[in-house]
């Protein structure tokens, strides 16, 4: 799984190796620059593990200033920087490159304040993205967004990708939970955006950075919305005869005026891989099953619930089930939370994060299913129903390089089948450097060169990220010297 | 007098600004003209109305999206989405009569140009967080897309997002990808009349931190509350501390009830139904409140709890007549006439308490001498100027609407 070009790296920049390290450790302290081959290695690749490359040196700053210091040298020089959180991009948007240093947030993780009376919490960065709501759950709020990975991801790495989850159907995503955020340019300035307030004064410049992939500048800070949990919630499974007796049921409840938190979908070979996993009492019989959970007190989710049986039945569902209990609940969320995990240890895949318009699902799963055929390869499907985002799981064996390239194949194939029935081609995991070459199957090269033109505006030089995004070829003269 | 284009489609639209970009000729782009009086005035030989571009292109109940052109009004579009059971989520207040016009002119895309929200905006979000996807003709006169039809999306940078807010001084939105939400089967309100401001927020603030999903969170002070036409809240000219609750019935009277428990001691709390909730909602959304006045109208943001010591820092300078929203992160402001409408003595009180206030309503000569947009600091306003020239390098659209180098 390598055919993703990397552009050639500057040789004399890497040359300039020692001098780099020398610098950087006059700008920050030597201790908080690594140089030496071992530590580098831990960061030469990301969630994407097919594609690695060393980085020139990776810096650990603890404040702002420090990252400020780092770019300031690093612009001066022209060097590329790669900003990481937790390296956990599927998309590859944290992938070194050879001739860059890999500024890491890791760091910069303090809570700096919870206001609960304004429900904001004002956080470094490199914080985790469970560690937020870890730090106000005690009074009963959370952190909205709640991506998979949300144990080891950071909040940064979330800002830079405008990460989602399983319950943004009700809550939004990253863009729609950050009130502010303090970020260092590419030349150094730090610049304050938004604030507490629930609008920041002049252009929506948060619009922008948010799902910037890195490429504007390193974000340090944020307020952070924080909201007040519900009383409780409950998750049911329903199982259907087939992909279009499930759709039509999350369209006849959303259309009915209900909006669960969260509707889940796994195709058969998904619920298999997760029960044989983690137990959940998922029904096996099934070609799919649908988790869909409802919030509110106890009255109130036994009436949504009930309602939502009622509106269902016209499609059939072979089995029904209502969690019983906290513990329930839990087993149900783990084992769709655990689907990546699970799949993984059955065999390598490639996982794909289209969108799709809902009403499409059923054509768009049977074209999925001949795609994979026509490779060869076995296909998973897991689907954010609510919000249209589908990750198909794209089994391949590692080992055979025709196989992987297939699964390149057949992803790509997916990806321009989510564009064609008017969806796009990442709801969720960001473009990095996997889509990247697939951008001009969703815009147009004029469309691409507005936004080229914001990256320009942000980044004179393209030194942040710059061979991800967008197609390597066709950029502005300056960042294709730069790539 | 200036002339007045009113383009049907996407490339006459474009044809007309990269003509004016090619010859660096100022445009005054407009929807219905409903804002017109807020903001400073364009200077410009030419005026281009979105009005005529209409249709609403996709509307999809089940997927709670809709695709329209700019030109449509919001009423129109709120009529199809009733016509499902369904409503945009975040309530956009209008302007219009507030500045001296009809209700119910303004046009959607202006809407999204100008991030109009309402009430609903502390619970739901904004419009720019319910923006799916954008049509738009850049001060290039280039016409581009951003976004799309479907709830996730995260393909390229946001910009359609990010053209939210402009005012139309770095894009001309010509259609507009939304999502919508289902109208709730019941609407109560809970009132408690006669706080003063302070405990009135308090309460707000703690009210929006329950599991009880209040979707709207307003005090309105007394003043103002005399003028209130809806009877229901209007109790003998006390101040209104109000909550709004939107759920099905069954969780409506729950809610309630434990709002009731929790607030008790702040005073009694009154229940008032759906209909006569909807309409007070409604003079919420045209800030009836403040209709009729000349006087300068502002609208301030900032930390919900502050918005209190906002106001008392304000009225030690002049006399002042207030509307909190959203909690109390939303104050809108009404001040006497004076050659400034206040803008010094505001804008001092905001540096030290953060946030940031806009004029709204005040005559075109203030409207030219004073920022209607809040100042912003050195290094945003680096940026937004770095923004707009990437949008419209020759500086035709909307001139100075937002800012006067701008």
């Amino acid at each position: 799984m390598t055919h993703i070009a990397l552009p050639e790296p500057d040789h004399a920049t890497i040359a300039r190796r020692s001098d780099i390290v020398a610098g950087l450790s006059a700008a920050i302290g030597a201790d908080r620059v690594i140089s030496d081959e071992d530590g580098r290695r831990a960061y030469e690749t990301d969630a994407l593990t097919a594609y690695r490359r060393m980085p020139l040196a990776v810096v650990l700053p603890r404040s702002t200033e420090e990252v400020a210091s780092v770019l300031r040298y690093c612009n001066r020089e022209g060097i590329k920087v790669i900003p990481r959180g937790a390296g956990t991009s599927l998309a590859g948007g944290a992938l070194p490159a050879e001739d860059a240093v890999v500024v890491c947030v890791t760091k910069l993780n303090r809570v700096i304040d919870i206001d609960y009376e304004n429900r904001t919490a004002r956080v470094e960065t490199g914080i985790t993205n469970l560690a937020i709501s870890a730090a106000v759950s005690e009074r009963g709020y959370f952190y909205a967004p709640d991506p998979s990975s949300q144990l080891a991801c950071t909040l940064a790495g979330n800002i830079a990708m405008n990460s989602g989850g399983a319950h943004c159907l009700k809550y939004g995503v990253t863009t729609n939970n950050v009130l502010g955020v303090r970020m260092v340019l590419m030349d150094g300035e730090i610049v304050e955006i938004g604030g507490p307030h629930l609008d920041a004064p002049g252009y929506d410049l948060l619009a922008l950075i948010v799902g910037s992939e890195g490429q504007f500048g390193i974000v340090t800070e944020a307020t952070v919305r924080i909201l007040r949990s519900a009383e409780g919630a409950r998750p049911m499974l329903m199982g259907f005869p087939s992909a279009e007796s499930a759709g039509a049921a999350v369209s006849a409840i959303i259309g009915a005026g209900i909006i669960p938190v969260a509707i889940e979908y796994m195709d058969k070979p998904a619920i298999h891989v997760c029960e044989s996993f983690s137990k959940a009492g998922y029904p096996m019989d099934v070609e799919a099953l649908l988790i869909i959970e409802v919030e509110g007190s106890e009255i109130e989710i036994a009436d949504l619930l009930e309602r939502i049986v009622a509106i269902t039945k016209p499609f059939n569902p072979q089995s029904v089930k209502i969690s019983q209990s906290a513990a329930e609940s839990a087993r149900i969320w783990r084992g769709r939370k655990s689907a990546f995990g699970a799949l993984g240890r059955i065999s390598e895949y490639y996982c794909m994060d289209g969108t799709i318009p809902l009403g499409r699902l059923p054509e768009v799963l049977g074209r999925i299913s001949e795609i994979c055929a026509l490779q060869q390869l076995r296909v998973a499907n897991i689907f954010h129903a609510g919000d249209g985002n589908l990750h198909p799981l794209i089994l391949y064996d590692a080992n055979d390089p025709d196989q992987s390239s297939k699964a390149e194949i057949a992803g790509a194939e997916i990806l321009k089948l989510c564009v064609e029935v008017g969806g796009c081609l990442t709801g969720e995991h960001g473009v990095g450097i996997e889509k990247r070459d697939l951008m001009r199957v969703q815009f147009s090269d004029k469309d691409l060169a507005l936004q080229m033109s914001i990256k320009t505006m942000f980044d004179p030089q393209w030194l942040l990220n710059p061979a991800k995004v967008f197609p390597l070829d066709g950029r502005p003269p300056i960042a294709a010297a730069a790539a | 007098m200036k002339t007045l284009l009113r383009p049907a489609a996407d490339w006459e639209l474009a044809n007309i600004i990269s003509d004016a970009a090619a010859r660096r000729l100022p445009l005054e782009l407009i929807g219905a003209g409903t804002k017109r009086a807020m903001g400073r005035p364009v200077q410009s030989a030419a005026e281009i109305t979105l009005k005529g571009m209409l249709g609403i292109m996709l509307y999809e109940p089940n997927e709670l999206v809709m695709s329209a052109r700019a030109g449509c009004t919001v009423a129109e579009v709120e009529q199809q989405l009733a016509s499902r059971g369904q409503m945009l989520p975040f309530e956009p207040v209008d302007l219009g009569p507030l500045l001296g016009l009809d209700a119910g002119q303004g046009t959607i895309g202006a809407v999204f140009a100008t991030n109009l929200s309402g009430a609903r905006r502390v619970y739901s979000g904004a419009a720019r967080d319910h923006l799916l996807g954008v049509k738009a003709v850049t001060g290039h006169g280039e016409m581009v897309r951003s976004g799309g039809r479907v709830m996730k999306n995260v393909t390229g940078y946001d910009v359609a997002r990010g053209m939210t807010g402009s005012w139309g001084t770095l894009a001309a939105l010509t259609e507009v990808t939304f999502k919508v939400v289902p109208r709730p089967e019941a609407t109560a309100t809970i009132a408690i009349f006669g706080l003063p401001d302070e405990i009135a927020i308090e309460v707000l603030c703690k009210a929006m931190s329950t599991p009880y999903e209040i979707t709207g969170a307003a005090h309105i002070q007394q003043g103002p509350a005399s003028r209130l036409w809806s009877s229901a809240i209007r109790r003998g000219g006390k101040a209104a501390t109000v909550m709004r609750l939107e759920a099905p019935s069954k969780s409506i009277a729950y809610r309630a009830e434990k709002l009731r428990q929790l607030f008790k001691a702040y005073g009694e709390l009154h229940v008032i139904d759906t209909q006569p909730s909807l309409e007070f909602w409604q003079e919420m959304r045209m800030m009836t409140v403040m209709q009729g006045s000349t006087h300068p109208l502002w609208r301030i943001s900032t930390s919900p709890k502050l918005g209190p010591a906002v106001v008392a820092a304000i009225a030690r300078y002049t006399p002042v007549e207030a509307v909190y929203d959203w909690s109390g992160g939303l104050v809108w402001v009404e001040v006497p006439m004076s050659a400034d409408a206040g803008a010094t003595d505001i804008r001092r009180v905001i540096a030290l308490h953060g946030g940031h206030a806009t004029l709204v309503r005040a005559d075109a000569a203030v409207r030219n001498s004073v920022d209607c947009f809040h100042p912003l600091d050195p290094g945003v306003e680096r940026l937004t100027r770095r923004l707009k020239s990437t949008f419209d390098p020759a500086g035709i659209l909307n001139p100075g609407r937002m800012y006067a180098t701008m």
